[in-house]
């Protein structure tokens, strides 16, 4: 039985990458995440596992070194929070255009600009809907504990090197930043050379006589061969799509409304949720775990039984898109949420409930 | 049982390790607990609080409202969460410094000096165990043993030799606690 | 003599080398870039390291550099190839890892990739085509642009009060305590190319031997972007170019 730890969400994103097997991470210190990178440094797993720890000149670097890591077919990480994100936008298109796995986190603070450090989840387009340039997806994984925070970074490299995508993790700065409870996943051993290049014929690590040239590459001059490569990204969207959405429900069973919130929102709307059972409002939460693939088929259901929906998130509303798109005018789906690094309380999510919903 | 506290202060008041001192304590008794803190570099020298909830069942908002327990030790911080005491919660603070002082009726006030009690027995940097036995005179949500194992389990072991100095702050602070009204 | 007895083995004095493959180059007649692939092609079968090597092509005219050498390619984001090599070296520390990258890619929009792979001393080499001009997208004024030259984005001529001065990254980088290897060669005749592919050879040898950054500046000719034919263009190159960025060793330790 492994050993239950108190830690910070970046705490435990560091201890999981060294536990399943992440062959580099590659960072830059931006606030509300140092700790991920602070906690690798001081662990120093190049001594244990041989992982690759390396403070880069900037997040555009930072992506572009997990590009060429992901190119070995390596496990390869980074983390920042949203202005370094931005910043690593350039290389998540290529790398999604390189048909490249890796994963990426994000816990979110305040924008646009230099914004603010406290939490935010107004990344959310920038993640769920490309944010670089192209037609491309990453899946993206809403994390809303610290145990989550360690579980998803396994989950998130598993899904990357499945599908040949990126894969980010969408935290925010109370997830990053708050102890909980964590059992750490089990240690799984890094991937040897010779793994690799039997697992992942594609990857660069020398060309031996016995193969033509390995090229990671995402540039495709002719038209057709671009639409090509395009016509294969969508089918990959498509299949995880298909097969890997994920989502959890609360009380959800004989609700007449419905909360839709995810990661810090949906520990809010939870609590929200016990406080409106309380006076005897029949509320439910859905709460997306992946954000692409989006839960779209367990919302339209749900739209089937309940009389109204409230989406719960820390921006001026981006997820409520999907949720409209999923309930296509069935019910109203309604907003609250807060802006500029300020967490709704959980009385705040019960008014709204009560003044946008209920009433 | 379930117990939702706000602790805040200046930032080098030791506010955050107390929740967490605290955090730990709950986790060795088998508890659910969760720590948020106010965060980043802005702490130093200005206001710091941490949200620590204690419970016997999962926990679902770290982030609150409103607080079962409240621990204030400077003016803007009794000035930002006197009103976010539940009725009939708990309100500790350390008048140093104060000059306004809480004024409200339908919750339990304790005051406890312990910034003057450790300048006067230079022991800064207990101050912090010397509130939190206060709390746990009047609120005993965790047992001094869990404290202490709580410690063992936080501290690096270079300062396990601290652990007897802080077990004495705790008592200090359950003598030095008392009911404002 | 029949022609089969004069294709005889024994009779070969030259061929080349087989880590070049017959993919035809799309570059222009008079560039430069054919003769440096050529020559890195050759050195990584003299030293017998074609089955180790991770070549990281850049964005520019070499950005098809993967087509040509028959080694294992990552193409980079215009100015990221340091980076990329960084990762490469990093975790397959046995590899010999280059870069090879042109002014606009290592001295403009990769300047902070390139100074601090070379400041941190990443055991790579870098290959440094600087011919003063934006090829690939039609030839515009590049940071190694000289003054009073004519581009599609300096008509009139690269104005310092206007466009700044040219930037001597190659002397910059040897400042670093990271490099090991500093020069600056040519391929514009027989003698050059010679002491280009030498240049090459140590490079290559320093990243193996884990001495740290190398960097090999070739000063090279754009005879399409400068509009000349090559031969004008290599006159140019030595009257122009070669003042303000002269040849030979700056470091080598």
């Amino acid at each position: 039985m492994e050993e239950v730890r108190l830690m910070k969400g970046n705490e435990a994103i560091a201890h999981a990458a060294i536990r399943c097997g992440c062959d580099g991470y590659f960072g830059y210190p931006i606030t509300p995440q140092s700790e991920i990178m602070e906690t690798l440094m001081e662990l120093e797993p190049w001594n244990s596992t041989g992982m690759v720890v390396l403070q880069a000149e900037s997040e555009t670097s930072s992506i572009n070194m997990v590009y060429g890591a992901a190119g070995c077919g390596k496990r390869a990480m980074t983390s920042s929070s949203s202005p370094g994100v931005s910043l690593m936008q350039e290389g998540i298109s290529y790398i999604a255009g390189a048909e490249l796995p890796c994963v990426i986190v994000n816990v979110m603070r305040g924008g646009p600009g230099l914004g603010t450090i406290q939490p935010s989840q107004a990344d959310y387009f920038q993640a769920v809907k490309g944010g670089g340039h192209g037609d491309y997806h990453m899946i993206v994984l809403a994390p809303n504990s610290v145990q989550e925070m360690a579980d998803h970074l396994c989950l998130a490299f598993d899904l990357a090197f499945k599908y040949l995508t990126p894969a980010m993790i969408l935290a925010d700065g109370v997830i990053g930043q708050m102890m909980e409870k964590v059992v750490l996943p089990p240690f799984r051993p890094r991937l040897t050379e010779k793994e690799i290049s039997e697992k992942y014929p594609w990857a660069t690590l020398g060309k031996p006589q016995t193969r033509n040239p390995n090229i990671i590459n995402s540039l495709r001059l002719e038209s057709d061969e671009m639409e090509e490569l395009n016509l294969l990204l969508q089918k990959r969207y498509a299949q995880i799509e298909q097969n890997e959405v994920l989502y959890e429900t609360f009380l959800c069973e004989d609700a007449e409304y419905l909360i839709v919130a995810f990661g810090t929102s949906s520990r809010v709307s939870k609590k929200a949720v016990e406080l409106a059972r309380a006076e005897g409002i029949k509320v439910g939460l859905l709460r997306p775990i992946t954000l692409f693939p989006f839960p779209k088929i367990p919302i339209s259901q749900l739209a089937n039984q309940v009389k109204g929906m409230l989406t719960v998130e820390m921006n001026a509303g981006q997820m409520i898109e999907d949720v409209r798109l999923a309930v296509n005018g069935r019910v109203s789906v309604e907003f609250f949420g807060r802006m500029g690094g300020i967490v709704p309380s959980p009385d705040d999510v019960l008014d709204a409930l009560k003044t946008k919903i209920v009433n | 049982m379930k117990e939702e506290i706000i602790i805040a202060g200046f930032g080098g008041q030791g506010v955050l390790s107390m929740g967490k001192i605290l955090a730990y304590s709950g986790l060795m008794q088998g508890q659910e607990v969760s720590w948020m803190p106010s965060y980043g570099p802005e702490q130093r020298g200005g206001t710091a609080n941490v949200t620590v909830i204690l419970s016997d069942e999962a926990i679902s908002s770290p982030v609150l409202s409103a607080y079962d327990t409240a621990i204030v030790l400077n003016q803007p911080s009794l000035d930002k969460f006197e009103s976010k005491v539940k009725p009939g919660g708990t309100l500790i603070f350390d008048s140093n410094g104060f000059h306004r002082f809480p004024s409200r009726t339908d919750i339990n006030i304790y005051r406890i000096d312990a910034t003057e009690y450790a300048f006067a027995n230079n022991s800064a940097k207990t101050m912090n165990m010397i509130i939190l036995g206060g709390l746990l005179k009047i609120r005993p949500i965790v047992k001094v043993e869990n404290v202490l194992k709580g410690l063992k389990k936080s501290l690096p072991e270079r300062h396990h030799h601290l652990l007897g100095m802080n077990e004495k702050a705790i008592h200090t602070g359950m003598d030095l606690i008392q009911k404002v009204n | 003599m029949t022609l089969n007895e004069i294709i005889n083995p024994a009779n070969l004095v030259y061929s080349k080398t087989k880590v070049m493959n017959d993919t035809p180059m799309h570059y222009c007649p008079g560039c430069s870039h054919g003769v440096v692939h050529k020559l890195i092609a050759e050195v990584i079968e003299e030293m017998n390291v074609q089955e180790k090597t991770i070549g990281i092509a850049p964005v520019g005219c070499a950005v098809f550099a993967y087509k040509y050498l028959d080694i294992d390619w990552q193409q980079a984001a215009h100015g990221r190839a340091p980076a990329l090599a960084t990762a490469v070296i990093r975790l397959l520390p046995d590899r010999l890892v280059f870069t090879y990258q042109g002014d606009g890619d290592l001295a403009a929009i990769g300047t902070a990739e390139t100074i601090h792979a070379a400041n941190r001393g990443e055991n790579i080499a870098i290959i440094f085509i600087n011919n003063g001009i934006y090829g690939m997208t039609g030839g515009q004024m590049a940071p190694t642009t000289l003054e009073g030259m004519k581009t599609s984005t300096s008509p009139n001529g690269r104005k310092i009060e206007l466009n700044g001065n040219p930037l001597n990254m190659t002397d910059l980088l040897a400042r670093l305590p990271g490099t090991c290897y500093v020069t600056r060669q040519s391929v514009h005749n027989v003698a050059n190319v010679r002491k280009t592919k030498k240049a090459i050879r140590l490079a290559f040898e320093n990243a193996l031997a884990h001495k740290g950054t190398s960097v090999v500046e070739v000063v090279s000719t754009c005879n399409s972007g400068w509009k000349m034919t090559p031969a004008d263009a290599n006159t140019w190159m030595v009257d122009n170019m070669f003042p303000e960025y002269p040849l030979g060793d700056i470091k080598n330790l």
